[in-house]
């Protein structure tokens, strides 16, 4: 089947499994429900497998023209390259697994049916993003992902002691959404300004004819197409609604806020980076941000009490890392990033699914441990990811850390020693976590402990496969000293098909940094590994209750007080303005302006009826004196 | 004397009676006088050669409708003299509310009159019943049938509306 | 007798005055009565004030067209005192009395 008719098919799928699910998939089972939803994303996969196979240069798909003026068009269109077929199968090949995962998970709800439809019209949002060619459909992608985002956030609205907490998490989901969204809007503006299109090859192609072009009207689109991202990838500072995007249920976040929705903002600024190369100010600016950005949800994550907050903060950590290196122009390195966070961080998200479903939907690591061997399965997966996303060797996360890692080292030995903090915090806390949870006893008391089981097969079954795929993940882009060809091959592959990749100039390491490097990271992961050791489970040091933390512990548990902070400045003086509004402007101006006037007609009635008197003789009177008026007008007028 | 000379006396006594016929306390009174002004317009008719219509009008509203005011007067015992008093207000504007249309009523009608050339042919024989009748039945003959239809149903109206309810037999 | 004045014995202002004046009498009767028969006399008197406006219109003209006009308002005067008594007689077994000022039902 040609390329073409295999991207309508795998585009359509996932649409329309969410229109059947969400029509008649009340009446239905759930195993009709998840079968179907399942059964959609399986096939969206192999057309995607089927396309990666026969994708040999950049493909442009018109299906129809959106808006014609003169001289400017905006197309619905789709573009197949390879930055855009790999981007499909990280989404469809890692949203496959969570599926099957969901179909365990929310078994019990009741709304199973309304979750698939939501996931399933995710997934198409997402896929519209990747796929599309200009910036409109990337748009009316990165749009319909908020949405769903917020809907799937929100899922459990109606619940009776945490249904507002979840719904003001959607809400301000949404809101720190729709700051970026704005950003990118304007970018957009400014971009069709510019160049008079809005298609990623017109740009391109313009950019290319005119490699010196640099003005502030570039600095502009790349500063606004960063808010974008910003808001989108949860950089500082629109972060705070990720960890509070958690209260979502546990699949939401692994595929939403681990893999794929957050990736949107990287894949934005890889896309541009035609863009990001003419405004060098730009990049600098995502580097600091980046770089912030990881260190500080480090730090916040070192305290945390809650397994899925901890693995939030630590999302929000590594997406300000592959910010980094997008800020050194690093954009594949970025991507193989992408990769491996996809991989092990849905992996630890869905294991902590199956920890949290084990433990009763209790989520304070305080009152779990020594879950080892009550779990088996779960706990092996969840070693592989920690180890995978502390950097151990030879897993991916190792590979794709260290390259940015090298990149750091050729722009700056101080940007490199600062990421290796942030790199060490990672493992602490990765660490931390799996001890108290996994290891040592169990601190949860006996009625919880009765109900500690494994997972069904479907559950355990997508969590197998994603640890299999952290393991070997590496392999997809080597670095140079270990085989002689070969290596590199995602590099290579980005480079070649997908535009203004290829013209972005890499520094390769030699081989003696490389290995010193790969040494370096090597000693500070297994060093960590046996300081958490010794200290979770040798010592026995438990997290503290909340009434017991001091000092830095206290900042880092409550997450520096951003929250408190961008309360103050931002929502009181809102919520202070709209009550203004309402009192003054809604209460006293128009109300007693529209309402004046009804009042006026009225008041108007109700002196003219003192006219009706029902008294025949004032009647009469009235009848003459009507006679008289209308004799003595045509009097007058003639 | 001259007929210009009584047309116009007969003119003020009709005016007089009719006054009358406001302003008397008893109704009893006040159709009597209704019924002399209705002679005096009669009077008038002759004057003028409407014969038919002099004779049509004492029959009819004097004759007929005056004695079916009389007759509900009588039956009802609405004899009283005793009436509400009307306010001041009311008559103050009732008055000034008359005097102004009878103005205006003038005052439209005074030159009015002088504007059309009349240069017809009088013909003077044109009240007499025999002239009349022809134009009402040969002019006017749908008309008449018609008002013949309204008279069945003022008398079917009349009867249905002063009809007693019988009592319900239990 | 044909040739009893022929012509209106005076000019045709007189009579329109003179039916003005009766008609503005009539109106002002039917304002201040408030005995309900009386009301209704003084609506035939103005009835009347018409019909002799139109004879004198008949005579000065010498077409029987006005008489005819006449004829016919004296035919509907009757009917519409008879319905209008008998509506009399009604509202009087409701009331038991005849004021104008009783019919106040019907106010706003």
């Amino acid at each position: 089947m040609t390329v073409d008719k295999l991207i309508l098919i795998l585009l359509a799928l996932p649409l329309i499994g969410a229109l059947v699910n969400g029509t008649i998939g009340k009446k239905l089972s759930n195993a009709l429900v998840g079968g179907m939803a399942t059964a959609v994303m399986i096939g969206s996969f192999c057309c995607a497998l089927l396309i990666f196979n026969q994708t040999n240069d950049t493909k442009i798909i018109h299906l129809f023209t959106l808006l014609k003026l003169d001289g400017f068009f905006i197309n619905a269109s789709l573009q197949l390259d390879a930055l855009s077929i790999w981007m499909t199968l990280i989404v469809t090949g890692v949203g496959t697994l969570i599926h099957v995962f969901s179909i365990g998970y929310m078994s019990h709800d009741k709304g199973f049916y309304k979750f698939f439809t939501y996931l399933n019209l995710f997934i198409f949002s997402m896929l519209l993003l990747i796929l599309g060619s200009n910036y409109f459909v990337l748009f009316f992608g990165w749009e319909g992902v908020g949405i769903c985002s917020y809907l799937l956030i929100g899922f459990h609205y109606s619940d009776a002691e945490k249904g507002i907490a979840n719904s003001v998490a959607a809400r301000k989901a949404f809101i720190m959404n729709r700051i970026g969204d704005a950003g990118l809007l304007i970018g957009l503006f400014l971009m069709l300004a510019q160049f008079n299109t809005l298609e990623f090859t017109g740009i391109a192609d313009k950019v290319a004819l005119n490699p010196d072009l640099v003005n502030t009207s570039i600095i502009g689109i790349t500063i606004c197409l960063f808010i974008a991202a910003t808001g989108k990838s949860a950089q500082i500072p629109l972060f705070t609604w990720l960890p509070d995007a958690m209260a979502g249920p546990t699949p939401v976040s692994a595929l939403i806020h681990a893999a794929t929705m957050v990736t949107a903002g990287i894949y934005l600024v890889v896309r541009s980076n035609f863009l990001f190369e003419l405004a060098p100010l730009t990049k600098d600016i995502i580097l600091g941000i980046g770089f912030a950005t990881s260190l500080v949800a480090a730090f916040i994550a070192m305290r945390q009490n809650d397994i899925k907050k901890v693995l939030a903060y630590s999302t929000v950590s590594q997406l300000g890392l592959m910010f980094v290196a997008l800020g050194m122009g690093a954009y594949t390195a970025a991507i193989f990033h992408v990769t491996t966070h996809a991989f092990f961080k849905a992996l630890l998200f869905l294991g902590s699914g199956s920890v949290i479903h084990a433990m009763s939907d209790e989520q304070d690591i305080r009152l779990m441990g020594g879950l080892a061997k009550k779990l088996p399965t779960t706990h092996l997966t969840f070693l592989i990811g920690t180890l995978a996303i502390a950097g151990i060797p030879l897993l991916s996360g190792f590979y794709s850390k260290d390259e940015i890692l090298g990149h750091a080292l050729a722009q700056s030995p101080l940007l490199y020693g600062t990421l290796m903090i942030s790199v060490a915090l990672t493992g602490a806390y990765m660490f931390r976590l799996y001890f108290l949870v996994f290891q040592g006893k169990f601190r949860g008391g006996a009625h919880l402990a009765a109900h500690v089981h494994e997972s069904k097969a479907v559950m355990t079954v997508p969590l197998i496969i994603l640890a299999i795929c952290s393991v070997f993940g590496g392999l997809l882009n080597l670095p140079g000293i270990f085989l002689k060809n070969g290596t590199q091959w995602l590099h290579h592959f980005l480079n070649s098909h997908t535009a203004g990749l290829a013209k972005v100039e890499m520094h390769h390491a030699d081989k003696n940094t490389t290995l010193l490097l790969m040494t370096v990271a090597s000693v500070l992961s297994f060093g960590l590994l046996i300081w958490a050791y010794l200290t979770y489970v040798k010592k026995n040091k438990t997290a503290l209750p909340d009434e017991e933390i001091k000092g830095w512990q206290l900042l880092s548990n409550a997450k520096l007080y951003i929250d408190e902070t961008y309360n103050f400045l931002f929502v009181k003086p809102i919520e202070f303005l709209s009550k203004a509004f309402y009192n003054v402007v809604e209460i006293k101006v128009l109300n007693r302006g529209v309402f004046g006037i009804t009042d006026v007609f009225g008041k108007f009635g109700s002196l003219i009826r003192y006219w009706q008197t029902g008294l025949l003789s004032s009647y009469l009177f009235w009848m003459v004196i009507g006679l008289i008026g209308l004799i003595s007008y045509y009097i007058i007028k003639i | 004397m001259s007929i210009e000379l009584l047309t116009i006396i007969i003119g003020g006594l009709t005016i007089g009676s009719a006054l009358m016929v406001v302003i008397s306390k008893h109704p009893i009174r006040s159709v009597l006088f209704l019924v002399v002004t209705f002679f005096f317009i009669s009077s008038l008719y002759i004057l003028m050669n409407a014969q038919f219509l002099a004779i049509v009008n004492i029959i009819v509203y004097a004759g007929a409708i005056m004695v079916l005011f009389l007759f509900v007067l009588m039956l009802l015992n609405l004899n009283k003299e005793s009436e509400p008093k009307t306010p001041k207000l009311a008559l103050f504007s009732s008055v000034l509310a008359s005097g102004v249309l009878l103005l205006v009523l003038i005052a439209a009608f005074k030159d009015s009159i002088h504007l059309t050339n009349v240069n017809l042919p009088a013909e003077k024989n044109m009240g007499l019943v025999k002239n009349l009748g022809r134009l009402l039945f040969e002019k006017y003959i749908v008309p008449f049938e018609v008002s013949s239809i309204l008279f069945i149903a003022a008398m079917v109206g009349a009867i249905l509306l002063a009809k007693r309810e019988k009592p319900i037999i239990d | 007798m044909n040739t009893l004045a022929p012509t209106l014995g005076t000019s045709i202002d007189f009579y329109v005055i003179l039916a003005s004046i009766l008609f503005v009498i009539g109106a002002f009767g039917v304002l201040i009565r408030r005995n309900m028969i009386v009301l209704l006399m003084c609506i035939e008197l103005m009835l009347n004030a018409v019909n002799l406006l139109l004879v004198a219109f008949s005579t000065y003209y010498g077409k029987g067209d006005a008489q005819i006009f006449v004829f016919f308002i004296i035919v509907v005067a009757a009917a519409e005192a008879a319905i209008g008594l008998s509506i009399l007689i009604m509202a009087y077994r409701n009331n038991k009395a005849t004021d104008a000022g009783l019919f106040k039902n019907l106010n706003g």
